[in-house]
């Protein structure tokens, strides 16, 4: 069984007034198979999470380590991370022109999987992914997220994680943005690819309602850069109640 | 990438013959930087585009100081031997597979359709044109689709001049390549009428050798209800600077000018692109991309576009898009749009010049693609527009591994 854990992870961005300390020592151990929760209010650090664990280059290690199955994720680049299992849907999917979704899709398996997968099985592997996301088959030939509206490059998301099968994924408000329908869709997605290859997935998430479509075991609450308080999926039916307010600041008087 | 664009929807806009230089530099992770050369409209143009003093005699023009605005974005010192000395005007080697419909020949000064097409503009084409002894005369006549490839890459290294002649029969169709390689100081006159009805794509390569030197004007007339295609690929020279005029002369005629160009370290890479609309209910699409990699890598794009006075029912649009790959390099880009009618369809310009960005790596990285793959694919998916624009599978292939190993250079 893989471990993907984080210890103690303090993290800074760069700033056009010098470094920010975003994250200050975030634990976290997500197992295969298990789902885990990340909810906390705007600005609270979770994107830095994401990216700080995706390697991008904006995010600055200060200390603390992230392992994957012993192995130092730190020292990896981007890329290596990628072929090491780690996947991130990203809040804000970047556009690429000129990049057809297809052509990045075939070189982004190639080069995880390390050989260029058989083509027709590959072609109706992309298209049942899509169907399933009900992503009509012309976002095949579409430039990578090019002119996607904001829930369709959520779900482009979600087809990339189906078809690169990572081991675990880190999935940005991924439920963002999305109308009740295209929710149920993308939560359907991340059903099915736990079904069929058992990955772990950190969900991170401003709101409760996509978790009533998929179900925590874990439900962790972040502020201001570190985990406030940890439980169960019942955690996630008391912030729906009660919201963040308790653990904010008490309110600037 | 931030860019600037403007649309004409009537009379008198022009902007001035001014320049626009644009110095990249930092190490921004978000595309900066941009030329505009639109926003300073209500100014007087200088002089209109098509007024220029024109003469076939070196002799009618003065020394070039490199002051001078069809120069002084050009590193003249470089190529001071072929602006006013001695240039071997006499015939050399040319690969060419002969088919129906293509005629392929030498012919000399007096041929007819000599000076057809334009006259020189600057001191290095009348130079060319005061030297070529025989001409190149590639005359196109099959009304099939027919395709030639004219591979040219024994200029050798002294001084030359050249002068070729493309002619299209009305209703002829086809697509032909000038494929320049290996070392070369030339000057070239290019001529094209493509007369009523006929169809061409030309494309010119120029893939010389690292220390060539080519200075090229190009005359094209565009008949009634001709199809013009006009492509420049500028990868390999030293100092290449390609010069593409092209008049919509008639009725019906329509032009469409891609360019596609990759600077590396110390290249300098210039087109100056002029279209005259000058008949009416011509279409026109003038559209150059570039890429720029490496300490010194220089490329200028200067696109004049002129609506004269009867082109009434005008369609017309340009644009030049630069993608910085990394720092030291400097691209101009300079659109100028001139109407002196009224009475057209629409007119707009476009120009950018912006740094790779580093979320599209990331990004592409995230998905397990390594560094240098991400790279091709951001720059190839940046010049693919125009490259399968081109409309031929082979060369796209050709330019594709071109662009790929301009890349791969280590020299970033
Ligand atoms: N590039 C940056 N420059 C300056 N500040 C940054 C940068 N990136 C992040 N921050 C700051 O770091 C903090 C955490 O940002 P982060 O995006 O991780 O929050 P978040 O929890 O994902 O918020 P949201 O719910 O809005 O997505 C914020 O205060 C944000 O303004
Ligand atoms: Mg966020």
């Amino acid at each position: 069984m893989s471990t993907l854990t984080i210890s103690d992870l303090q993290v800074s961005v760069e700033t056009d007034q010098g470094a920010k300390q975003i994250l200050r020592g975030v634990d976290l151990t997500i197992n295969e198979g298990e789902i885990h929760a990340i909810m906390g209010p705007n600005g609270s650090g979770k994107s830095t999470l994401a990216y700080a664990i995706a390697g991008h280059p904006k995010y600055t290690v200060d200390g603390g380590s992230i392992t994957l199955d012993g192995e130092d994720v730190l020292a990896m680049t981007v890329d290596q991370r990628a072929r090491a299992g780690l996947f991130l849907a990203m809040q804000y999917p970047v556009e690429i022109p000129g990049v057809t979704n297809s052509n990045f899709l075939r070189t982004a398996k190639t080069a995880i999987t390390g050989e260029a997968p058989a083509i027709r099985g590959w072609i109706k592997e992309v298209r049942d992914s899509m169907g399933k996301l009900r992503m009509d088959s012309s976002f095949a030939e579409r430039n990578v997220n090019e002119g996607f509206s904001g829930g369709e490059k959520k779900r482009n998301e979600i087809l990339q994680m189906e078809l690169l099968k990572p081991r675990f994924a880190v999935l940005d408000e991924t439920d963002s943005g999305l109308d009740v329908d295209a929710l149920k869709i993308v939560s359907e997605g991340v059903n099915r690819a736990m079904a069929a290859t058992g990955l772990g997935i950190l969900l991170i998430t401003h709101y409760t309602r996509i978790l009533r479509y998929i179900t925590p075991d874990f439900v962790h609450v972040f502020v201001a850069g570190r985990v406030a308080e940890e439980g169960g999926p019942e955690l996630a039916e008391r912030l729906e109640d009660e919201g963040y307010d308790r653990f904010l600041p008490e309110a600037v008087s | 990438m931030t860019e600037s664009t403007a649309t004409s929807p009537a009379r008198g806009l022009a902007t001035p013959d001014g320049n626009t230089a644009v110095e990249v530099t930092g190490t921004g992770t978000r595309p900066s930087i941009i030329s505009d050369a639109t926003n300073r409209h209500g100014a007087v143009p200088v002089q209109t585009r098509n007024a220029r003093f024109t003469s076939a005699d070196v002799a009618d023009f003065p020394e070039v100081t490199g002051r001078e605005a069809n120069w002084k974005l050009t590193p003249v010192d470089r190529i001071r031997d072929l602006l006013d000395g001695p240039l071997d005007g006499s015939a050399y080697s040319v690969v060419a597979q002969p088919s129906d419909g293509v005629d392929v020949r030498w012919v000399p000064r007096t041929d007819p359709r000599i000076g057809l097409a334009g006259i020189p503009e600057d001191k290095a084409s009348a130079n060319a044109w005061s030297s070529f002894g025989t001409a190149l005369a590639i005359t196109l006549s099959g009304e099939e689709h027919t395709e030639l490839v004219v591979g040219r890459s024994e200029f050798g290294t002294l001084p030359r001049a050249a002068h070729t002649l493309l002619e299209a029969k009305p209703f002829s169709d086809s697509l032909v390549v000038l494929d320049n390689t290996g070392s070369a100081a030339l000057v070239e006159n290019l001529e094209i009428l493509v007369r009523d009805g006929a169809r061409l794509t030309l494309v010119t390569v120029q893939d010389f050798a690292e220390d060539a030197r080519y200075v090229a004007s190009h005359f094209a007339q565009v008949g009634r209800d001709a199809t013009f295609k006009h492509v420049v690929v500028s990868l390999g020279g030293s100092v290449v600077r390609v010069n593409p005029s092209v008049t919509l002369a008639d009725t019906g005629a329509d032009g469409e000018l891609l360019g596609v160009y990759f600077s590396d370290a110390g290249q300098h890479l210039e087109q100056q692109v002029f279209l005259f609309h000058k008949a009416a209910n011509t279409r026109g699409r003038v559209n150059y991309k570039g890429a720029l990699q490496g300490a010194g890598a220089r490329t200028v794009w200067i696109g004049d576009v002129l609506i004269g006075p009867e082109a009434s029912g005008t369609d017309s649009y340009e644009q030049n898009r630069n993608l910085v790959l990394s720092d030291g390099t400097r691209a101009d880009s300079i659109p100028n749009l001139e109407i002196e009618t009224g009475d057209i369809l629409g007119a707009g310009h476009a120009s950018a010049t912006g740094r790779f960005d580093d979320e599209q790596l990331f990004y592409l990285q995230s998905r397990g693609i390594p560094e240098e793959e991400a790279r091709r694919l951001v720059v190839r998916g940046f010049l693919i527009d125009i490259i399968q624009r081109i409309g031929s599978a082979a060369l796209e292939e050709r330019l594709t591994a071109a662009i790929e190993a301009e890349l791969a250079r280590d020299d970033r």
